[in-house]
């Protein structure tokens, strides 16, 4: 609801101000060291998957791009800081900064291929890459560990001081941080020339040529942008699990960001982060049943969320708050 | 004297004739209906499980399997396209993606709770299990018996598509939905139809496919990757594409598998980006 | 004077099936140039052969003397050719300051900058603000696209155009589809366009054409079939059995 009134510029001022609500989020997750010591390693989990449902948001919430491999990149980023710490040193953000721009590399690389195509064509080559890099991640055992697992990874304490320990105190702080300053760069670019070049492409992939935009090169540009988040969140968690398994590049780990985001809601920058919380926090309760079980519910979930809400859980509030403002 | 590659072609080929009889349904639906259908091989799991239900439970003959894993599979498929497939034809792909994925999700489950984890035999009657040796190499019966039945299908399909009247159908509303819809074709109803056939066609490839590769609730995965592999590879909506792509990739997999096991899965994923950058639409696709 | 824009020998064809034929078309600097034909006579086709949306299988295209027929459509509209679509090609989500504060940052350069801050850009802003004040759009600035009545898209499609600074603007059906009463306020934009900007327009609406048009090139099954000043078209007999019908305009 905006006045008429406001000039263009105020009016874009007050799309990127931060409101109360953001800000009272972001204080409550600190408060979880003290309404919940012992969840902290889950944090540190949700922390983690929530950066990289971000990182998928930025090419799917606002691109348009839907990626069914983006745990390639994810994957990447865990495997080049793991290495990283094992070879060189253990010093974390260094190893932050490694395992985003190995995932940076790779995603330019996949840019040049799927920036030319689109639908199932494109959907089927996101997910042919992070198969390749899935299947390279096995087959290089010696290197990566392959179903064993990265050992003798060697992480330093965080400034010299901050220990990584096993209640996972530590390591909640340090992914947590770098949430919110990846988050806070991701706002920016949002609100950016470039976030609005994005949605615009999202909106009408053929009117962009014909006000002179080059597509491939936006796209070429978000989706590097994207992988080398991706790659940080990965890096995170080899960082603070000391370890990095198949499974950060699996197929599985695609499939569960994407219905991460689409659960809390594409294309609203929080999408991922609700969505993070709800759903690691709902595959923690079912930890100890049978997977099958898991798999009904998810599958459930899903079916309702695109026939009922296909905004996910932040649409469907804007669109209550919408009726409740009487538009 | 051929013997190896002789044997790893004629394994390759019958593994790509499988693959066809589990991907020409999805790839005429996806070339009819621009919907993208990641629950095919959910259907292809289904008419597994009731080509062993069939053959294990109810002691009939393999040969009566086939038709009720096929009927059972389309009628699956014709009460999900009713209820949920089709509020979302016009939907994005993103959303289509969810949906069925959502589906295949929910068939895992049911399969492992109706079922359990573990793999599911299929009763074959004994002279489709042994083999036949021609020129020195053993041809096993059941993979022959396999190429003679995915042939079969094809010709079916080729003939049905160019000789009755719902086949030219099918061919105009792939060609140009709009303009066959002016024309007065039920384009609905011919969908509902293709869909019903397409699935039931995947349900009678996943019980041909039990002896072969084996039936857990996660086949609605496994084998879903092949058959997109496929589909993409030999273009939407093209029976002759579908086949070629089918062939291909059996046969780099299996003599992947053979010559440089070390390798993996990578070689058929390799095949894909490369085919889809050449020509995005698939071997023998129209639609760019 | 060299033209704005011209075509030599512009050939398109998709197997059998010819789209456009040995296309001969010169605009002049400020030209006021109708396009008019039965349906089907691939009036849109040109259109696209000239935006480079479609590649021609034979002939040229110059933009001021440039040759332009490699060029990408995005680098086309960079050079100053830029058109709009006859079914509405718009932002549905994106608000009309957005979409066209989108289209001046585009034609600035600064559209890839993830850096600065949108509302940081005030120069693309009011410039955006401007171009819709001018087409009476900037009361309805705010609302997404989508919720806008078909008319005001309509406008929208033009101040997306003119947010490019076009030096030669190709108009494909400006008021499609809007109602009588509505597209009174269309026109009156186009007429009231700078004379530096050389204007191509398809149109069906007679009436308009001659009020609007110095000049009319009129096509038939994918080739120029006549042109000349409006009166002279009016009058010509071919035009008429062929499109016109019997009865007389001027």
């Amino acid at each position: 609801m905006t006045p008429a009134a406001a000039t263009p510029r105020a009016y874009l001022r007050a799309q990127s101000r931060w409101s109360p609500i953001e800000i009272a989020f972001w204080l409550a997750t600190l408060t979880s060291y003290l309404f919940f010591p012992d969840y902290l390693s889950l944090g540190s989990q949700i922390a983690i998957a929530a950066l990289f449902a971000l990182s998928l948001d930025l090419i799917l919430g606002y691109a348009g791009i839907v990626s069914l491999g983006h745990a390639a990149f994810f994957g990447t980023g865990a495997y080049a800081a793991g290495l990283f710490s094992k070879y060189v040193w253990g010093e974390p953000f260094s190893g932050l900064l490694i395992g985003g721009a190995a995932a940076a590399l790779i995603g330019y690389a996949s840019s040049l291929i799927i920036a030319r195509f689109r639908h199932l064509t494109r959907i089927m080559l996101t997910l042919g890459i992070g198969l390749l890099l899935a299947e390279v991640a096995n087959s290089a055992h010696d290197i990566t560990g392959g179903s064993d697992g990265l050992q003798g990874m060697r992480i330093w304490p965080l400034l010299g001081f901050f220990k990584f320990d096993l209640y996972g105190k530590v390591a909640y702080g340090y992914a947590l941080i770098v949430l919110f300053a990846v988050f806070v760069l991701a706002r920016r670019l949002i609100h950016s020339p470039f976030g609005l070049a994005l949605r615009g492409i999202r909106e009408n992939w053929v009117r962009m040529p014909a006000i002179g935009a080059s597509r491939a090169s936006h796209i070429r540009k978000i989706y590097t942008i994207s992988a080398g988040i991706a790659g940080i969140a990965g890096a995170v968690l080899a960082q603070t699990t000391q370890t990095v398994s198949l499974e950060a590049i699996g197929f599985g780990r695609s499939a569960d960001v994407l219905v991460m985001l689409v659960l809390g809601g594409a294309g609203r920058l929080y999408g991922g982060i609700i969505g993070a919380i709800i759903f690691m926090v709902a595959r923690d309760q079912f930890s100890g049943v049978a997977p099958q079980y898991w798999y009904f519910w998810i599958g459930l979930l899903l079916i309702g969320v695109v026939t009922l809400m296909p905004n996910g859980i932040l649409g469907g509030l804007s669109a209550l708050q919408a009726r409740w403002r009487g538009r | 004297m051929f013997g190896p590659v002789a044997g790893v072609l004629f394994d390759g080929f019958a593994y790509g004739m499988l693959l066809f009889v589990l991907s020409v349904g999805l790839s005429v639906t996806l070339g009819l209906m621009n919907f993208v259908n990641l629950a095919h091989c959910a259907f292809a799991m289904l008419g597994g499980y009731v080509a062993v239900l069939v053959t294990n439970e109810l002691g009939w003959p393999f040969f009566a399997a086939l038709p009720l894993a096929f009927i059972g599979a389309a009628a699956v498929s014709v009460l999900l396209e009713r209820t949920l497939y089709r509020r979302l034809y016009r939907a994005s792909d993103l959303d289509q993606v969810l949906l069925t994925i959502g589906i295949v999700f929910v068939s895992v489950a049911v399969a492992a709770y109706l079922f359990g984890t573990t793999q599911q035999p299929v009763d074959v009657p004994a002279y489709l299990r042994g083999s036949i040796s021609f020129a020195g190499v053993r041809f096993a019966s059941y993979r022959l018996f396999l190429i003679v039945v995915a042939l079969l299908i094809a010709v079916m399909l080729v003939l049905g598509l160019e000789h009755t009247r719902f086949g030219a159908q099918v061919r105009a509303a792939v060609d140009n939905q709009r303009m066959a819809a002016g024309l007065g074709i039920n384009v609905e109803l011919v969908f509902a139809v293709a869909f019903a056939l397409g699935s039931g066609l995947a349900g009678l490839g996943g019980a041909l496919a039990v002896e072969v590769v084996g039936l857990d609730p996660y086949f609605g995965f496994t084998y879903l990757i092949f058959v997109l592999i496929v589909v993409s590879v030999g273009g939407l909506g093209s029976i002759a594409g579908t086949f070629a792509a089918a062939a291909l990739i059996g046969i780099v997999d299996i003599a992947g598998k053979y010559y440089a096991p070390e390798l993996g899965a990578f070689l058929i994923y390799l095949v894909m980006v490369a085919v889809l950058m050449w020509r995005p639409a698939g071997l023998i696709g129209r639609r760019q | 004077m060299t033209p704005a824009l011209s075509t030599r020998g512009l050939c398109k064809s998709f197997g059998l099936l010819e789209v456009a034929r040995e296309i001969d078309i010169t605009l002049p600097q400020g030209a006021r140039y109708a396009l008019i034909g039965p349906n089907g006579a691939g009036k849109t086709t040109l259109i696209n052969l000239m935006t480079g949306m479609l590649a021609p299988s034979a002939g040229t295209i110059r933009l001021n003397d440039e040759d332009i027929t490699a060029l990408t459509p995005q680098d086309r509209v960079r050079r100053g050719l830029t058109r709009t679509f006859q079914i509405n090609t718009l932002f549905p989500a994106l608000n009309a300051l957005e979409a066209v504060t989108l289209a001046v940052c585009e034609r600035r350069g600064v559209a890839g900058n993830f850096w600065s801050r949108l509302s940081g850009a005030s120069d693309a802003v009011d410039e955006a603000h401007e171009i819709l004040r001018t087409l009476r759009l900037a009361d309805c600035c705010y609302q997404p696209t989508r919720e806008l009545p078909y008319g005001r898209q309509r406008l929208l499609e033009i101040a997306l155009a003119l947010a490019t600074r076009p030096k030669v603007l190709l108009l494909d059906e400006p008021a499609a589809g809007v109602p009588q009463a509505e597209s009174g306020e269309i026109f009156e934009a186009v007429a009231a366009l700078s004379g530096s900007i050389a204007i191509l327009f398809i149109e069906h609406d007679m009436h308009v054409v001659f009020r609007f048009a110095t000049h009319i090139i009129v096509m038939v099954a994918g080739a120029v079939f006549a042109e000349g000043p409006p009166q002279a078209i009016a009058e010509d007999a071919r035009v008429r059995e062929v499109y016109l019908g019997t009865r007389r305009h001027g």
